[in-house]
C-alpha cells in the first residue's frame, strides 16, 4: 500500500475526521431546555437528569422517568433539562456537566449510574443526585448526598406471572430479561414465583439477552429469545429487557401470542398482544425527588418503594387490560393484598 | 434435540443471516474493486435509519427501501471519492464513515423524534402467516420483500463478477489496477461503479434489520458490519462462500438462543452465549491468512 499523501489529500483526511468527532461529541450537548422557562417559587431550582442505557423514547423505564420529570416541570414550575449518554464513557461526564453547571439535583435513571454517582457526588458535596434502581457500594458509605430509589420489582412481576399461569393454555410461558444481573433476576424470580403460585404445572422459559448493558437495546436478539420461548410452547411473553423488549412485541404479534409489558403501560407499542405490563412508578419516584428538593427537605439514602406504596403494579383497568377476564383480575387482587399483608414471601432471586 | 434440527431454528438462522449476508456481499463487491472497505458498519446502520425515517414519514416501506438504498450508494460513493480522488487512505476514511454514521444516525433521530436513543414504530412489510408453528415462521421470512432482494444480490454477485464484462473489470481493477490502467479501463470510474453496487446492496441489509422490528435503534448494527467483513475474508472474497459463512453464523446464533433456555442454569449457560464470537476467531485464526485477497487490493492505477 504505497502511500503518497499529497497537502490536498492529508488536509481532507482531517477535515473528514473532525467533521465526524464533531458529529459525535454534539450527541454529549445538553438537549434544548424541555419547557419554556417556568414562572413560580420554584423557578431557580434546576433538574438535570441523564437517562440509562434505553433512552428516550423507549416507552419504558427511561420514559416513565421523562414523565416525572415534566410533571415535576409543569405542576412545580422546576427548571429541567435532559442528557442521553451514547456510551458508558459518557454517563459520569454527563451527570459531572450538570453538576458544574450548578443543578440544584441531578438524577441517573438506572443502576448502571450507581458506581457514577457515588464519584461524581463526591466531587460535588453541595449538590444532590439521586439514582434509580441504585445499588449501593459493596464497600463503603453511600454519599450523603445521594438518594438512592429502589423498587420491589418482584413484587409486581408477581402479579403479572400470576396473570400470565392462569391465562395459559399450553401450560408454558416465557421471560425475557435484558442484562444478566441480580436486578432482572428479580423480576424473572417473582414473575416464576406468581406463575408457580397459580399453576404449579407451568413451566417458565426464561433467557437474558446478554451480559453488557447492550442487552437492554437489542430488539434484533428480544425477537430472536422470544421466538425461541414461543415456538417451545409459551403463549404468554413478559419482558424486563428495556428496548430489547419491542422485539419481544414483534415476535409476540407474530407468532400469534401475547406479551406483557414492563415498568411503563406498554399497551401502545403493540395493541392486541400487550396483554398488560408490570408497572414500575419511576415518575412518582422521580417526581418525589424532586418536590423534595423544591421544598428543602430532600432526604439522601435509600428508599424503597413497593406494593404497599402503590409504586409497583400492573395495569389491571381499563381499555388497556381488557385483554383479561374478570374473573382473573378478582383472583389476582386477592393475592395482591396478600403480599401486601405479608402473608406471600416473595423470593429476590 | 427437535428443537435444534426443526423449521424455527431453519427460519431463524436465515432471518438472522441476511444483514450478514448483505453486508459480507457489499464487502466482495468493494474489495474485489480493490477498495478497502471497512465502513460497512456505517453503511447498514446508515440504511436501517434512513429505511425507519422515510417508512415512517411517507408510511412507504417501498420507498424507505428505496432510500436506503440511495443513501447506502452515496456514502459508498463518498468513500470512493475520499479514496480513489483524493487518496485519502482507505481505513481512514472507513473510520471516518463508521464514526459519521453512528454520530449522524443519533443526531437525525433526536432532529426528527427528540430522542437520540429510538425511533417511533413503523408499519414495514409484513406478509406470511400469523403463528407459532416453524412452517409459519419460514414462510414470514421468505414472504419478505427485502429478504428476496437480498437473495438476488447474494445469487446475481458470483454470476455477474465472473461472467459479465462489468465483472472483469471489477475483477481487474482489483487484481492489478496498474495493467487495467493500461489496457484502457479507468480504474477509477470502474472502482466507483463497483461501490455503488455495495452500497446498494449493504444498505438492503440495514433496512433488514430495522423493518424486521418495526423501528429504528442508534446503534442496531451492533458490529454486524464488521463480522461480515471477517465472513469476507474467510471465504477468501468470493461471494457464494461469504453468504454461506454468515448463514452459518446466523446458525450458530440461533443455536446460542435455543440453548440458553436449556442450559443458563448450569455453569457453561454464559460460555454458549459467546458459541458465534468463539467461532468467529477460531475461523479467522485457523483460516490462512489473506488467502485469496485481491492482489491490488489498496492499491492505485497511477501513483
Amino acid at each position: 500500500m504505497a502511500e503518497r499523501s499529497t497537502p490536498a489529500a492529508s488536509k481532507l483526511t482531517v477535515v473528514t475526521l473532525v467533521v465526524s468527532l464533531a458529529a459525535a461529541a454534539s450527541t454529549l450537548l445538553p438537549a434544548r431546555a424541555e419547557e419554556p422557562r417556568p414562572e413560580g417559587p420554584h423557578a431557580k431550582v434546576r433538574v438535570g437528569l441523564v437517562f440509562d442505557v434505553g433512552g428516550r423514547g423507549d416507552k419504558s423505564f427511561n420514559d416513565a422517568a421523562y414523565e416525572g420529570l415534566s410533571r415535576a416541570a409543569r405542576e412545580l414550575g422546576v427548571t429541567t433539562e435532559v442528557l442521553e449518554p451514547s456510551g458508558a464513557e459518557d454517563r459520569e461526564a454527563a451527570m459531572r456537566l450538570f453538576a458544574a453547571r450548578g443543578f440544584d439535583l441531578v438524577i441517573g435513571v438506572g443502576f448502571i449510574f450507581s458506581t457514577d454517582v457515588n464519584v461524581v457526588a463526591r466531587d460535588f458535596p453541595s449538590t444532590r443526585f439521586a439514582c434509580i434502581d441504585y445499588a449501593p457500594p459493596m464497600e463503603g458509605v453511600m454519599p450523603p448526598n445521594v438518594a438512592g430509589l429502589r423498587f420491589r420489582e418482584e413484587e409486581g412481576s408477581f402479579l403479572v406471572g400470576a396473570v400470565a399461569g392462569l391465562m395459559s393454555k399450553t401450560g408454558h410461558v416465557g421471560f425475557v430479561g435484558g442484562m444478566d444481573i441480580p436486578l432482572i433476576r428479580k423480576f424473572e424470580a417473582g414473575y416464576r414465583a406468581g406463575v408457580q403460585e397459580v399453576c404449579p404445572r407451568c413451566e417458565v422459559h426464561a433467557a437474558f439477552a446478554g451480559t453488557t448493558p447492550d442487552a437492554f437495546r437489542d430488539p434484533v436478539k428480544g425477537k430472536a429469545l422470544a421466538n425461541s420461548e414461543i415456538a417451545a410452547g409459551a403463549d404468554v411473553v413478559y419482558h424486563a429487557a428495556g428496548t430489547t423488549g419491542h422485539g419481544v412485541f414483534e415476535a409476540a404479534r407474530d407468532m400469534g401470542v401475547k406479551a406483557i409489558g414492563v415498568d411503563a403501560d406498554q399497551h401502545d407499542e403493540m395493541p392486541g398482544t400487550v396483554l398488560t405490563s408490570m408497572i414500575k412508578r419511576g415518575d412518582v419516584a422521580v417526581f418525589d425527588t424532586i418536590r423534595d428538593v423544591a421544598e428543602g427537605r430532600f432526604q439522601a439514602g435509600l428508599r424503597t418503594f413497593g406494593l404497599a406504596e402503590g409504586a409497583v403494579g400492573y395495569v389491571d383497568e381499563g381499555p388497556h387490560a381488557a385483554g383479561i377476564p374478570e374473573d382473573t383480575k378478582r383472583k389476582v387482587e386477592a393475592l395482591e393484598q396478600r403480599v401486601i399483608r405479608g402473608e406471600i414471601k416473595i423470593p429476590e432471586r | 434435540m427437535s428443537s435444534i434440527f426443526s423449521l424455527t431454528m431453519l427460519a431463524e438462522s436465515i432471518r438472522i443471516a441476511v444483514p450478514y449476508a448483505c453486508a459480507a456481499i457489499g464487502g466482495v463487491w468493494a474489495e474485489r474493486a480493490g477498495v478497502i472497505q471497512i465502513g460497512l458498519e456505517g453503511i447498514l446502520l446508515t440504511g436501517a435509519f434512513t429505511a425507519v425515517a422515510v417508512t415512517h414519514a411517507t408510511h412507504s416501506p417501498t420507498l424507505g427501501l428505496v432510500a436506503a438504498i440511495g443513501a447506502g450508494i452515496t456514502l459508498s460513493l463518498g468513500h470512493g471519492q475520499l479514496t480513489e480522488r483524493a487518496r485519502v487512505h482507505a481505513v481512514i476514511s472507513g473510520i471516518a464513515l463508521n464514526l459519521l454514521a453512528l454520530a449522524a444516525t443519533r443526531m437525525g433521530l433526536r432532529a426528527l423524534y427528540d430522542s437520540a436513543s429510538n425511533s417511533p414504530g413503523i408499519e414495514a412489510f409484513r406478509f406470511g402467516p400469523t403463528g407459532a408453528t416453524g412452517g409459519a415462521m419460514l414462510l414470514r421470512v421468505l414472504a419478505d420483500p427485502v429478504f428476496f432482494c437480498a437473495l438476488a444480490a447474494v445469487a446475481a454477485t458470483p454470476f455477474v463478477l465472473r461472467n459479465t464484462r462489468f465483472g472483469l473489470r471489477v475483477r481487474a481493477a482489483g487484481e492489478n489496477p496498474v495493467a487495467a490502467a493500461s489496457v484502457g479501463i479507468s480504474v477509477t470510474r470502474v472502482r466507483l461503479a463497483a461501490l455503488a453496487v455495495s452500497g446498494a446492496i449493504c444498505a438492503l441489509g440495514g433496512a433488514h434489520l430495522a423493518y424486521d422490528q418495526q423501528r429504528f435503534e442508534s446503534g442496531m448494527s451492533a458490529g454486524r458490519g464488521f463480522i461480515a467483513l471477517a465472513a469476507v475474508v474467510v471465504s477468501g472474497w468470493r461471494a457464494g462462500r461469504a453468504a454461506l459463512a454468515c448463514l452459518v453464523f446466523g446458525v450458530l446464533e440461533a443455536l446460542q438462543i435455543v440453548l440458553q433456555d436449556e442450559v443458563r442454569k448450569t455453569a457453561i449457560g454464559d460460555l454458549i452465549q459467546t458459541l458465534p464470537y468463539v467461532a468467529t476467531l477460531l475461523v479467522l485464526a485457523l483460516a490462512p491468512r489473506r488467502a485469496g485477497a485481491p492482489e491490488g487490493l489498496g492499491k492505485h492505477a497511477a501513483p
